[in-house]
C-alpha cells in the first residue's frame, strides 16, 4: 500500500540491473552560467547554506524550497539546487530519492497524506484511505498517498492535507476536505490539530486570560505551491 | 491522577509566544543556571537522574558529562523527528510550549559547553516547525539566544532544521547523517556521538521532552524535581495513549502509576463491550503485553523492562479483542520494511521476509511451522545491525507470535479452510464421485 517505488526484481534502486555506461562521463557540478536559477530560489538556498558549518546540510531545505517552487523535484529543479550549492546532480538526486516527502514525478496541486499506520488503522484508517482513493484517486488536482505514522494518533484516523493535520475523520469528511482544498479555504477548521486541546484533564485552562486572548489563537500558516516561501518563514 | 510540570498552562492561548511564557515564570531558570558554573548545572542534571524520553532511557546528565571539555566545536542536537508509531507527545510540546524547549536547550548547551544547537524536526510537522521558527526568533530578539546570553560568557546559535520524511532519521546517528545533508543511514557505534558526532565534533543528542524538563530541574532544584516519579524513573512523563481507547491523547503522569489507571482511567478504557487484548507500552517497537501481564504493573522504565518490554518513548497503543493479532503484526512489519534504510542485510531482508510470511499466514498458504521460521528470523535480526530499526520490528513481532501463537495457528487454519472451500465449491462433480457431500455452504 505504501508507495515505495519498486524496480527490477522488487529492488528500490532504479537501474540496478543495468550495466554502467563506462564511456559516459559523470555529470559535473552544473555551470552557473548555463543553469539559470530563479532569483528568489537562489536567495533562499543561499540563506540556508549560510546557517550551517558545512553547506551540504542545506540540501534537504534547498530541495524542499525547489519543490515548493516547481511542485516536484524535477531534473531541472535538482540541477538548479546542484548549481547553487556547487554539488553534483547525482548527489542531489540521491537525497531527493531517499526522503518520502520529495516528489520524484510531477505531482498534483494538493497533497493528501492519509496515515494508515497501526494506531490510525485500529480506528478505521484503511477504510478512510480507500474512500479517499475512490473519491479523489482520479482527480488530477489531488495526490492521495497512504503515509506512515504522522504523529497524531490522538486524532485518529487522520490525514495531512497540504501539511495541515485534520482528524478524527469520518468518511463524510472526504468530499468536504476536497472542496475546501479546491476553493483555497482552510481545511475542516474544527478538526485541525492547531485548535485541539490537550486530552490531559489536569491541563485544562481554568480561566481564560483576556490579555493572552489578544495574542490570538494558533492559526495554521498559509502555504501553497508555485511560490517560494520567504526565507524568514523558514529560518 | 495527572501532574502538570511540562503541561502546566499548556492550553493557555498564546503560550507559544514569549510574553505569555514569561508571565508564567518562563526564562527564569536560565539566568539562575547562568549564575551557576557549567559544572554545577551539569551536576544538577546528573543528580536529577533525568532519563532520556526518546526511547533508550539513558540518563541525560551522564550523557552530557561524556562530552570532552574545552573550547572545540561541540554541538547539541534536539531530536524532534518523532516518527515512532503511537508517539505524539513531542508534537504537543513543540506546538504549545516551544520556549520551554528552547530554554532547556540553552541551559543544556551551557552545561556541556556547547555553542551551536540544532533542532531536527520531522518535515511533516509543518505547523510545529513554523511555531518553533517564530519562537527562536523571539528568543533571539529577547537576548536568550545569540552572543553572550544575558551578559554571560555563554553563546549559542540555534537552527531549526526540517527533515523530509524518513523514520530512520529518528535514530541518532542517522539523524546526524541527515543533518549533514546525506541520506539518513545509521553509523557504526562506537564512536558514540558524544565523542564524534555532527561534523565529527562531540555532540549531545536529546529528545524534545528530555530537554523540556531541564528548565524545571534548574527552577525547582534537582532534588525537588526528582520527588516526582519513583526511584529509577524520576520525574513526570507525557504519555501518548492511542488505539482502541475512548479518550486517546497525551497525559502527563508521575512515572510509576498503575498502567491500568492510565489506560482505563485517564484514557477511558476500551470501547463499550470490548476487552483489551494487548497493548504496546512504548510505541510500536516495544514487545506487546497482554492485559493480564501489563495492566497491573507500575508504568515506569524498570517495571516495563522487567516484564520483557520497554517504556520506550512512552506511547501506549491499545489493541482490543475485535482486532485479529495477524493484522496488527502485518501493519507493524510492513511499516518497518518500508522504513528500513537498506544498509544492513538482516534488517533489509528480514523485515521484507517477515512481511511476506505474515501475508502467507493471512492468505492461508502458511503452515504452523512457518511461525517458527518467523520467530527465528526475528532472533537473527536482533543485535545484528548498526541500529535498532530491525530490532524494533523483531521484538514486537516475536512477542506477538509467542504470546498469541494459538490465534496465529487458528488464523492459518481458518484461511486454509476458506481456500479449500473456495476451490471445492465451483466443481460439484468430484464431490459426487467420492460419495461424501462436504458442507460447503452458500459460497
Amino acid at each position: 500500500m505504501a508507495r515505495v517505488q519498486r524496480y527490477a526484481d522488487g529492488s528500490r534502486v532504479p537501474g540496478w540491473d543495468q550495466a554502467v555506461d563506462l564511456t559516459k562521463e559523470p555529470a559535473p557540478v552544473p555551470e552557473p552560467a548555463t543553469t539559470p536559477v530563479p532569483d528568489e530560489l537562489r536567495a533562499t538556498i543561499e540563506a540556508y547554506m549560510a546557517k550551517y558549518p558545512d553547506r551540504r546540510s542545506a540540501v534537504i531545505p534547498a530541495l524542499a524550497a525547489a519543490q515548493r517552487h516547481y511542485g516536484w523535484c524535477s531534473p531541472e529543479a535538482m540541477d538548479q539546487v546542484a548549481a547553487v550549492m556547487r554539488l553534483t546532480p547525482a548527489y542531489v538526486e540521491s537525497i531527493a530519492t531517499f526522503y518520502d516527502m520529495f516528489e520524484n514525478e510531477p505531482s498534483p496541486l494538493h497533497d493528501i497524506y492519509v496515515c494508515t499506520n497501526i494506531s490510525c488503522s485500529l480506528r478505521g484508517a484503511d477504510e478512510l484511505f480507500e474512500h479517499f482513493v475512490e473519491t479523489l484517486g482520479d482527480d488530477a488536482q489531488f495526490n492521495v498517498r497512504s503515509f506512515e505514522c504522522l504523529g497524531a494518533c490522538d486524532i485518529a484516523p487522520m490525514a495531512s492535507v497540504d501539511g495541515v493535520y485534520v482528524g478524527p475523520l469520518e468518511l463524510d469528511d472526504v468530499p468536504r476536505i476536497a472542496n475546501d482544498a479546491r476553493d483555497g479555504r482552510p481545511v475542516l477548521p474544527s478538526k485541525q490539530i492547531a485548535n485541539r486541546a490537550v486530552a490531559d484533564p489536569g491541563a485544562a485552562v481554568p480561566v481564560p486570560d483576556p490579555d493572552a486572548m489578544a495574542a490570538g489563537p494558533l492559526v495554521p500558516p498559509e502555504r501553497g505551491r508555485g511560490e517560494a516561501a520567504a526565507p524568514e518563514d523558514e529560518l | 491522577m495527572t501532574t502538570q510540570v511540562l503541561f502546566a498552562n499548556i492550553d493557555e492561548p498564546g503560550l507559544n509566544t514569549i510574553d505569555v511564557y514569561r508571565r508564567h515564570g518562563g526564562y527564569e531558570a536560565l539566568p539562575k543556571a547562568l549564575r551557576m558554573t557549567a559544572d554545577e548545572v551539569l551536576a544538577q542534571l546528573e543528580t536529577s537522574e533525568l532519563r532520556g524520553r526518546g526511547g533508550a532511557g539513558f540518563q541525560m546528565g551522564k550523557k552530557a558529562s561524556f562530552l570532552p571539555h574545552g573550547s572545540m566545536d561541540k554541538y547539541l542536537v534536539c531530536n524532534a523527528d518523532e516518527s515512532e508509531p503511537g508517539a505524539f507527545k513531542d508534537r504537543e510540546l513543540l506546538q504549545k510550549n516551544p520556549h520551554q524547549l528552547i530554554e532547556g536547550i540553552v541551559i543544556g548547551a551551557y552545561a556541556a559547553g556547547i555553542n551551536r544547537a540544532f533542532i531536527y524536526i520531522r518535515g511533516e510537522y509543518q505547523l510545529q516547525a513554523d511555531i518553533l521558527d517564530a519562537a527562536v526568533k523571539e528568543a533571539e530578539d529577547a537576548g536568550f539566544l545569540g552572543e553572550r546570553i544575558l551578559g554571560s560568557d555563554h553563546t549559542l546559535s540555534l537552527v531549526v532544521h526540517r527533515g523530509a520524511g524518513a523514520y530512520i532519521c529518528g535514530e541518532e546517528t542517522a539523524l546526524l547523517d541527515s543533518l549533514e545533508g546525506k541520506r539518513g543511514n545509521p553509523r557504526l557505534k562506537p564512536p558514540f556521538p558524544a565523542n564524534q558526532g555532527l561534523f565529527q565534533g562531540p555532540t549531545l543528542i536529546n529528545n524534545v521532552e528530555t530537554l523540556s524538563n531541564v528548565p524545571h530541574i534548574i527552577r525547582m532544584g534537582a532534588d525537588e524535581w526528582a520527588k516526582h516519579g519513583v526511584s529509577g524513573s524520576a520525574g513526570t512523563k507525557v504519555v501518548s495513549v492511542s488505539g482502541c481507547v475512548q479518550r486517546p491523547g497525551n497525559y502527563e503522569i508521575e512515572l510509576g502509576i498503575k498502567t491500568r489507571e492510565l489506560i482505563c482511567g485517564l484514557a477511558g478504557g476500551p470501547l463499550p463491550g470490548r476487552e483489551i487484548k494487548c497493548f504496546f507500552p512504548g510505541g510500536s517497537s516495544s514487545p506487546v503485553l497482554t492485559a493480564e501481564e501489563g495492566l497491573d504493573l507500575p508504568y515506569d522504565f524498570d517495571a516495563m523492562a522487567k516484564a520483557g518490554s520497554m517504556l520506550g518513548s512512552g506511547s501506549i497503543i491499545v489493541v482490543d479483542d475485535s482486532v485479529p493479532i495477524v493484522e496488527v503484526a502485518k501493519k507493524v512489519a510492513k511499516f518497518y520494511a518500508h522504513e528500513s534504510c537498506g544498509k544492513c542485510s538482516p534488517c533489509r531482508e528480514g523485515t521484507n521476509w517477515t512481511v511476506k510470511m505474515l501475508e502467507r499466514v493471512d492468505t492461508g498458504e502458511a503452515t504452523p511451522m512457518d511461525l517458527d521460521i518467523i520467530a527465528s528470523v526475528q532472533d537473527q535480526i536482533i543485535g545484528h545491525c548498526l541500529c535498532v530499526l530491525g530490532d524494533s520490528m523483531a521484538m514486537p513481532i516475536g512477542s506477538m507470535v509467542q504470546k498469541f501463537r494459538a490465534e496465529f495457528e487458528e488464523h492459518i487454519e481458518r484461511a486454509r479452510e476458506r481456500n479449500e472451500l473456495a476451490t471445492v465449491a465451483p466443481e460439484p462433480e468430484p464431490v459426487a464421485l467420492h460419495g461424501a457431500q462436504p458442507d460447503v455452504g452458500p459460497y
